[in-house]
């Protein structure tokens, strides 16, 4: 049954010559390149959940009645939005999980984007002939974090809605557009009608919908260069090292996925996210206690306190103060990260093209500037709680706020040259980094002790196994042997330490 | 009792044809080519392969059983947490299960693949270049009006269909004067909002509340915070406003002139406003300077009086645009230019 319909199917796609080389595609096992799948999958589940999500949502602002199971929300005047949020999570059965998991997924797709995004720059898998990659990534990257926005407003709670306030202040911002381009969003002045329903459709259609796309573009590039990795036994430039697609790879990213989507569902499960029915229905006038974006929110928002109160008034025109952390500085933040793998190519010469990645450490520079940025924009997301940070250290806010002022210059200041030397430091000690040996206290014949150091760690073979070509052997057979083999299978390579 | 490793394999399942003890044999018999199927890459990475098994077996089974549980604790409606825990663990196990055996129970490699290099040569460049480019270019060059008249259709297209499109999404800012004036007018009754007049003995001292025009009630950009700041006499905050503050009132917009949040947060005793989104701090006694925080501008201040009925009025409309900054506001006194 299943041979004939797969034959049917050969036999008007060609699938067997077109598709058997992917069964044999290398994929490097190394841990760092689980980050992307990360991305990949939680990305998969937020479809999932957000698809169970439009089934009850009610993308509306007009006025209802709250007449659910809550109590303390009866008989107070909310919008549709917010009513079917609340009745999505205490009347729809899993309702408040799928909610919860598709928040936590969320969080963790952009977290996932931007920690693969450092474990690319660090290993230098930028370079020629990634570029374009790096920069297709780039953008995945502000996509998460703007659809991240768009569907935490939706259930048009009182913190959310304060945000799309500011979101609103901020485009006001911009030079020449910003009215216009807040206005036409808005379908005219804050906070309208149009919001919720035009924010719906970006969410869960035109948003998704690029992301997808890109995402295809992302991994076609990455299936058409094939990994970079790790240089080590075997590797070159001009190969690829690992486990094949098919089976062993498959299993592995099949099982990672279901491991992700189930972590998703233990944190969604226990760890509660945004009870709205606590914060209640947003009213422009109503003040909400900390407010605190999702967390890849919180670097602007830190930016936001720093920001001296400057305003540039011009001849009959103004630069609002919100201009420059919330749109200045992202945008300067966006494109040197587009830029960087052409400023570096610059900087260093080299326009080769690479498949091996490298290790930080030997890279001091691109190490220690990138580390410092990525401090400047820590200490940025940690001003994001001067408020409670003050209240927690019994602090005056004054004195927070100018901490993270100075934090946020001093700090990258003492970042870069600190992770600097340390890279010097590690390249300049040999065995840095690898598994201690264990040290043998042997007892000698006259009663004293002596340690010797053991010749290697108990169960890592010391010398790693040469790759072998697929296209040589029949893995098949070698498969079909393996009982063969006993219980011989004692070889354990190192693959972290490659 | 526990088997010991090494020997359980061959010993449990019958099938190994060298059995135990023949381990050193076993693969010197297939020794030969470094790529002979008895090549250790070719091994499973487990030690013992049979415990792997047993852990991957017992994943597989947890997995089953939660699941299980989680169709039934759907089924009865269980709450939030019991169906994520279920259905958490159910898919833990299972991925860990996979996990464990791509990892462990297959081939361990490494193996590996031929990788082309991006950079072509000038050779297939240029054939690339001479059969898209060339074929092009003739056929482009020989009928240059029609190129030039097809892409003038294609850019009136563009032009048009981006006008409808852009102009249908909003009205334009500058006519709608909401980012100037407010709704607050000459005569205007302080109005909480319930919809409730304010009159002048209504309000402790040291009491806030937030007041709208009676026909803008939650009105975005009319909000007013209005406080009273001592029993009588009229407050003046700044040369100017002799006659803003009667009877101890002072009525301030309540959008923060940073990024637009309600400052409603309402020190008494050092008479100061704070706004919850970046704290910045507003004297009320000196026209809601801004004194800390991020804000660059003082709120707006409506001027109000007290009519013959005891009501609190506005004078007029605020005397600047409220709330953050915008390109076109003028200025730090701006209206419409
Ligand atoms: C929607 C978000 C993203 C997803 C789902 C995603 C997924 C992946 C996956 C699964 C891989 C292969 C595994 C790996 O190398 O880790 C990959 C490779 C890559 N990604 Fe992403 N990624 C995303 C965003 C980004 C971002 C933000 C960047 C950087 C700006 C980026 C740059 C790259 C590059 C350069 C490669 C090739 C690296 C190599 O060949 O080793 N990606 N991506
Ligand atoms: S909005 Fe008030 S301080 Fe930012």
């Amino acid at each position: 049954m299943i041979d004939s319909l797969f034959s049917w199917i050969d036999d008007r796609v060609a699938l067997s010559r077109s598709g058997r080389h992917l069964l044999d595609k290398i994929f490097p096992d190394h841990w760092s390149f689980m980050i992307g799948e990360i991305a990949l999958y939680s990305f998969i589940v937020l479809m999932l959940t957000g698809v169970f999500l439009t089934l009850y949502f009610v993308p509306s602002s007009t006025p209802v009645i709250y007449h659910g199971v809550y109590a303390p929300l009866r008989g107070q005047t909310v919008s549709a939005a917010f009513d079917s949020t609340v009745n999505l999570s205490f009347q729809v059965r899993g309702g408040l999980l799928m909610r919860q998991m598709h928040h936590w997924a969320a969080n963790i797709f952009v977290g996932a984007i931007v920690v693969h995004m450092l474990r690319v720059f660090f290993t230098g898998a930028f370079r020629r002939p990634r570029e374009a990659n790096w920069m297709l990534g780039t953008t995945l990257l502000i996509l998460a974090i703007f659809n991240g926005f768009l569907g935490y407003s939706l259930p048009d709670d009182l913190i959310s809605g304060t945000g799309i306030r500011i979101a609103f202040s901020i485009m006001e911002s911009v030079p020449f557009v910003g009215t216009y381009l807040a206005y036409f969003l808005f379908g005219g002045s804050f906070p309208g009608t149009a919001i919720i329903p035009r924010f719906f459709i970006l969410h869960v259609l035109v948003l998704p919908l690029l992301i997808i796309g890109l995402l295809a573009g992302h991994l076609g590039m990455l299936v058409k260069h094939k990994h970079a990795q790790f240089p080590g036994k075997g590797a070159r430039d001009d190969n690829v090292v690992g486990s094949p697609l098919w089976p062993t790879y498959a299993a592995k990213a099949g099982g990672f996925f279901f491991l992700t989507t189930g972590v998703t569902a233990l944190l969604g499960a226990i760890v509660q996210i945004n009870p709205i029915w606590q914060y209640g229905q947003y009213y422009a006038y109503k003040v909400s206690y900390a407010v605190q974006p999702d967390w890849y929110m919180g670097w602007l928002d830190g930016a936001l306190r720093v920001m001296p109160s400057w305003e540039l008034n011009l001849p009959g025109h103004m630069i609002p103060t919100v201009f420059f952390p919330a749109v200045l500085l992202p945008g300067l933040t966006f494109n040197l990260i587009y830029a960087w793998p052409f400023i570096e190519a610059k900087l260093t010469g080299d326009t080769a093209e690479h498949h091996l990645l490298e290790r930080p450490r030997d890279k001091p520079l691109r190490t220690a500037i990138g580390a410092a940025v990525f401090a400047f924009y820590f200490v940025l997301f940690g001003a994001s709680a001067t408020d409670v940070l003050a209240n927690y250290l019994s602090l005056s806010l004054n004195v927070v706020l100018w901490a993270f002022r100075v934090l946020c210059i001093v700090v990258p200041i003492v970042v870069f040259p600190v992770t600097y030397k340390i890279c010097l430091e590690l390249r300049a000690t040999p065995g840095a980094g690898q598994r201690k040996r264990h040290n043998l206290v042997v007892r000698t014949a006259d009663g004293g002790y002596t340690t010797i150091a053991a010749e290697e760690y108990p169960g890592y073979v010391k010398a790693e196994l040469e790759p072998v070509a697929l296209d040589e052997v029949d893995l098949v057979s070698a498969m079909a042997a393996e009982g063969d083999q006993g219980t011989e299978g004692v070889y354990q390579i190192p693959r972290d330490y490659r | 009792m526990p088997e010991a490793p090494g020997t359980d394999g061959a010993g449990t399942d019958g099938a190994g044809t060298e059995g135990a003890g023949t381990e050193g044999a076993g693969r010197s018999g297939h020794a030969g080519a470094s790529v002979s199927t008895g090549a250790p890459q070719f091994q499973v990475a487990a030690k013992n392969p049979r415990r792997v098994e047993g852990a991957v077996a017992v994943a597989f089974l947890a997995s089953l059983l939660a699941f299980a549980a989680f169709g039934a604790a759907f089924w009865v409606a269980a709450s939030s947490w019991v169906l994520g825990v279920t259905l958490g663990v159910a898919l833990s196990a299972f991925g860990f299960g996979l996990v464990a055996w791509g990892k462990y129970l297959m081939p361990q490699g490494p193996f590996e693949e031929p990788r082309p290099q991006m950079a072509t040569t000038p050779a297939e460049k240029q054939e690339f270049v001479a059969d898209f480019a060339t074929r092009g270019k003739i056929a482009v060059e020989r009928r240059g009006v029609l190129v030039k008249l097809m892409g003038a259709a294609g850019a009136v297209l563009g032009v048009v269909l981006a006008f409808p499109l852009i102009r249908s999404l909003g009205p334009r800012p500058n006519q709608e004067q909401s980012l100037y004036h407010t709704k607050w007018r000459k005569g205007a009754k302080l109005t909480s909002i319930e919809g409730r007049a304010v009159r002048v003995d209504d309000i402790e001292v040291g009491g806030i509340i937030t007041v709208f025009p009676p026909d803008d009630l939650g009105g975005a950009f009319s909000q007013t915070v209005l406080i009273r700041v001592q029993q009588t006499g009229d407050i003046v905050t700044e040369p100017g406003r002799e006659t803003w503050g009667p009877h101890g009132y002072l009525a301030y917009s309540k959008v923060c002139t940073h990024a637009g949040c309600p400052v409603g947060l309402y020190e008494e005793l050092t008479q100061q406003l704070l706004c919850p989104c970046h704290q910045s701090l507003f004297d009320i006694g000196t026209g809601a300077m801004p004194v800390f925080g991020p804000a660059p501008r003082p709120l707006p201040q409506l001027p109000l009086y007290v009519d013959s009925k005891g009501y609190l009025r506005a004078q007029a409309d605020y005397d600047e645009p409220i709330g953050p900054g915008f390109w076109y506001r003028g200025g730090s006194n701006g209206g419409p230019q």
